[in-house]
């Protein structure tokens, strides 16, 4: 009974303008329509999302277009201090969770988070995998050496096909419930778009110069 | 608690709640405070009007004349008196906006006007007419005539709140001198709009262009290029660059000087005549857009020159600047991620987009023609009038725009680490922890810069932080967290908390290249306006905003729970109410603000039985809100 006490009086804070009871994750009270604060929830809860590593883009971006709408500053500019102040953290909310799930690779590395399997993004240089290592030389040296836009097109195409190969087995890895291999397959993610940015690159470059 | 979703329509869905007291705020006006000309727009029922003078004119030079006798003249007639008395009249301040020293010598020669720089660094000054001034002073003093202007057109009527559009690219410092110029013509910046945002708001309100487009906006001294996906009144900002000082002043200085060399090799030019070539300049490079060539005189002193310019020739002497947008466009296609291919309108803002070189190299880059059909003079006033009403009266309209620059912070040995990169949405926040590098360190100096490049040095400086009252603790003990937040408006604060202990700590905050507040309190002392009267005024309307606002809160709690009221308690809220309804009509803020503190006081009762009756219901089943599903889909 004291436990479900808890759960119930946690469901449940007072609202900060006419301070009754109103839900925790709830937007707006429905007693006197007061926006409320962002509050701790994750990215997917926060855009009505299921949380998965396969999203439907479209439909993170309708979610994303929607939730804005309401809370965005812009719809708070007459109102007072203080719901402008809560509109700019909800919309700041938003933005997080958004540019978090749109990438690929920072939404791996988030999903494999709420499973509890750290995926450090930030940590960059050392690769610790001697066989990632050997192969993201190889490959940076082919990119290097890559002297005719024939090569460094093809080039740039099959790093752009690794990428999207290296996101479906994570998407299986995470299905299967295999985090730590996920984990490791993030981390080659990073190296692998890393690559294929500077093929992309060089191509622009020499395609440009051609002309 | 009824149906979720049913409850937020009927309390938000935009438009149906009218802002309460909209007169007494006074009109909402666009205004685009250009570096050459500036324009104001009013919107109503999104039908937007272009103020214009009793001349029907619509543009008004952003030229300032300081005379004689102390008064200041701005627009038409200013830019008329820049030949008699050049050394009164300023005009381009726009491009010293949030400038410092660095920033002036490497537009050296370029600035027809005295420039000197303060002691202790910060923002330039400028001499005019035996006058120190700074841009946001010159710039206030346009924006009051803007506003006048306004009020004339809309029949006296109060303008007091305004969208003033900026460059995308403006940086922090050129944001927050254009805010505090507003400040000083008491103007009440509803927010600031990219010019580019503005415009594609303009073009794309009437959902006519759907998908990819690029807004290329050149105008007399900046550059900006905005790529936006536009769909069913969502404007989202993909990608954003430009250059804060490119403009159509650099074709004329280019002009002018090649009028100037032809006109007296090797004798030393005056000042007159600079100003006098650079009208001419001007005059030449806008009549060449519809003829082939001509012929154009300088007189001045008594010694009268004759100049001929081919297009040709005048398009040599722009080419390397219209170059250089194309490569900016590039470079932004390429952030947004997305292929010129994929692009379905570029659509043409800025007095410089008339030359014919800018559209040819425009529709060459982007394989189609550019759209002009809204005036490309006014088509950015029209967006931020536009939004001047979104804002004030309610609309469903989004405007999702993004941060033009990466902001980051200065690491060991010069090195920038970037907190917040370019073409990040606003707003955002952003946290970074630092440590103590000495045991018992009470304080730690932070420099804030904003820019692209990996050394501190070639990127701008924003603000130097101080923190202060770190509890002394060994060496790499403390985790201090400073948040970066950058809001609406793309101007940025910064916050600290000390995490092991949870305590705030003091942010001194010193813009590089802004007005210190001591700096900004003198202006407002001796400005210009009735300042104080003014702060006096808002602090009131805030308060009377909020305690309105308590009001309604309780008012609607009193229509969900006043069962759980005896009649003397609701009678004691009853009075309370009243008391600060009654306030609310005066004119004193501690009235007011006192009654509101006696009203919470006569309702914590309530709030007690409510949240009590709230838990139980929870406890029972009884479904709170859950409106993370309900919301997002329209
Ligand atoms: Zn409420």
């Amino acid at each position: 009974m004291t436990a479900s006490i808890a759960t119930a009086a946690a469901s449940v804070v007072p609202c900060w303008s006419c301070k009754g009871p109103v839900a925790t994750r709830a937007l707006f009270c429905s007693v006197c329509g007061a926006v409320q604060g962002p509050g701790t929830i994750d990215h997917f809860s926060r855009l009505g999302l299921q949380p998965t590593f396969d999203i439907d883009l479209d439909l993170l971006e309708k979610q994303y277009f929607g939730f804005q709408r309401r809370l965005h500053p812009d719809r708070f500019a007459a109102k007072s201090a203080k719901e402008r102040a809560l509109s700019q953290s909800q919309a700041t909310a938003l933005n997080e969770a958004y540019e978090t799930l749109k990438d690929p690779l920072k939404r791996a590395a988030y999903v494999l988070d709420l499973k509890g399997h750290k995926v450090d993004l930030t940590a960059c240089g050392t690769i610790n995998d001697p066989v990632l290592l050997m192969e993201q030389m190889e490959k940076r040296e082919a990119i290097a050496e890559a002297d005719t836009v024939d090569t460094i097109t093809k080039l740039s195409a099959e790093a752009d096909t690794e990428v999207i190969a290296c996101q479906c087995h994570i998407s299986a890895a995470i299905n299967a419930g295999a985090f730590e291999e996920a984990v490791h397959l993030t981390i080659r993610l990073k190296y692998l778009a890393k690559l294929a940015e500077e093929a992309r690159t060089k191509k622009t470059r020499m395609t440009r110069a051609m002309r | 608690m009824s149906d979720d979703g049913l409850v937020l329509l009927q309390l938000h869905e935009p438009g149906e709640t009218p802002v309460p007291h909209q007169d007494e705020a006074g009109l909402a006006v666009g205004i685009d405070l250009g570096t050459t000309n500036s324009v104001v727009a009013f919107s109503f029922d999104t039908e937007v009007e272009v103020l214009k003078d009793e001349n029907g004119k619509a543009l008004i030079p952003s030229v300032v004349h300081y005379k004689d006798d102390g008064s200041v003249v701005v627009g038409r007639e200013a830019r008329e008196a820049i030949l008699e008395s050049p050394d009164q009249v300023v005009s381009s301040i726009k491009r010293l906006m949030g400038r410092g020293l660095e920033d002036v010598k490497s537009l050296a020669g370029t600035l027809p006007y005295d420039v000197e720089v303060p002691p202790e660094g910060g923002m330039v000054r400028l001499r005019v007419a035996g006058r120190t001034l700074t841009p946001v002073a010159i710039s206030a003093h346009i924006l009051m005539a803007i506003k006048d202007r306004a009020e004339q057109a809309m029949l006296g009527k109060a303008v007091t709140r305004a969208v003033i559009t900026v460059p995308a690219y403006f940086d922090d410092a050129a944001r927050t001198a254009t805010k505090d110029a507003a400040r000083l013509a008491d103007i009440e910046v509803l927010r600031l709009v990219n010019e580019p945002t503005a415009a594609a708001l303009a073009y794309g309100l009437d959902n006519s262009v759907e998908g990819l487009y690029a807004v290329y906006d050149l105008g007399g001294g900046t550059f900006d290029i905005s790529i936006l996906k536009m769909e069913k009144g969502v404007f989202q900002v993909k990608a954003t660059g430009g250059d804060a000082v490119l403009g159509g002043d650099d074709i004329d200085h280019a002009v002018a000087e090649y009028f100037l060399a032809q006109r007296q090799a090797g004798a030393a030019i005056t000042a007159g005549e600079v100003k006098q070539a650079l009208m001419t300049a001007r005059v030449a490079k806008e009549c060449l857009t519809g003829r082939q060539s001509g012929e154009w005189m300088i007189e001045l002193d008594g010694t009268a020159s004759r100049h001929s310019l081919t297009r040709d020739e005048l398009e040599k002497l722009a080419a390397p600047f219209v170059e250089r947008t194309i490569e900016i466009c590039r470079g932004v296609v390429e952030d947004a991620g997305i292929d010129v291919s994929d692009i379905q309108g570029v659509v043409l803002v800025g007095g410089s987009t008339r030359m014919p070189l800018v559209r040819k190299r425009v529709a060459e880059f982007f394989g189609r023609e550019p759209l002009s059909d809204i005036n490309p003079d006014e088509v950015v006033a029209v967006g931020a009038a536009l939004q001047a009403e979104a804002l004030t009266r309610g609309s469903d309209t989004l405007l999702l725009d993004v941060t033009p620059l990466s902001l980051g912070i200065e690491t060991m040995g010069g090195i920038v680490e970037k907190v917040i990169p370019r073409n990040t949405p606003i707003p955002v926040a952003m946290a970074q922890e630092f440590t103590t590098y000495q045991d018992g360190q009470s304080a730690m100096s932070i420099h804030v810069v904003q820019g692209e490049r990996e050394m501190v040095d070639q990127c701008r400086s924003l603000a130097r932080f101080v923190l202060r009252g770190i509890p002394p603790m060994a060496a790499g003990a403390a985790r201090i967290r400073v948040t970066f937040q950058v809001d609406a408006d793309g101007l940025l604060t910064v916050s600290a908390q000390e995490m092991t202990t949870g305590i705030e700590q003091h942010v001194a905050v010193k813009p590089s290249y802004g007005l210190s507040d001591d700096e900004m309190a003198n202006m407002l002392r001796d400005s210009l306006v009735h300042a104080k009267d003014d702060m006096a005024q808002r602090l009131l309307t805030e308060s009377v905003v909020e305690a309105r606002r308590s009001v309604l809160a309780v008012k609607s709690a009193l229509g969900v729970d006043s069962d759980l009221l005896s009649d003397d308690e609701r009678q004691a809220i009853d009075a309370a109410i009243e008391a600060v309804e009654t306030a609310c009509a005066g004119t004193d803020r501690d009235a007011v603000n006192a009654a509101v503190e006696t009203l919470e006081d006569s309702t914590k009762g309530f709030a007690e039985k409510r949240m009590d009756r709230g838990i139980r219901q929870a406890l029972a089943g009884v479904s709170v809100e859950r409106l993370d599903d309900a919301l997002g889909g329209e």
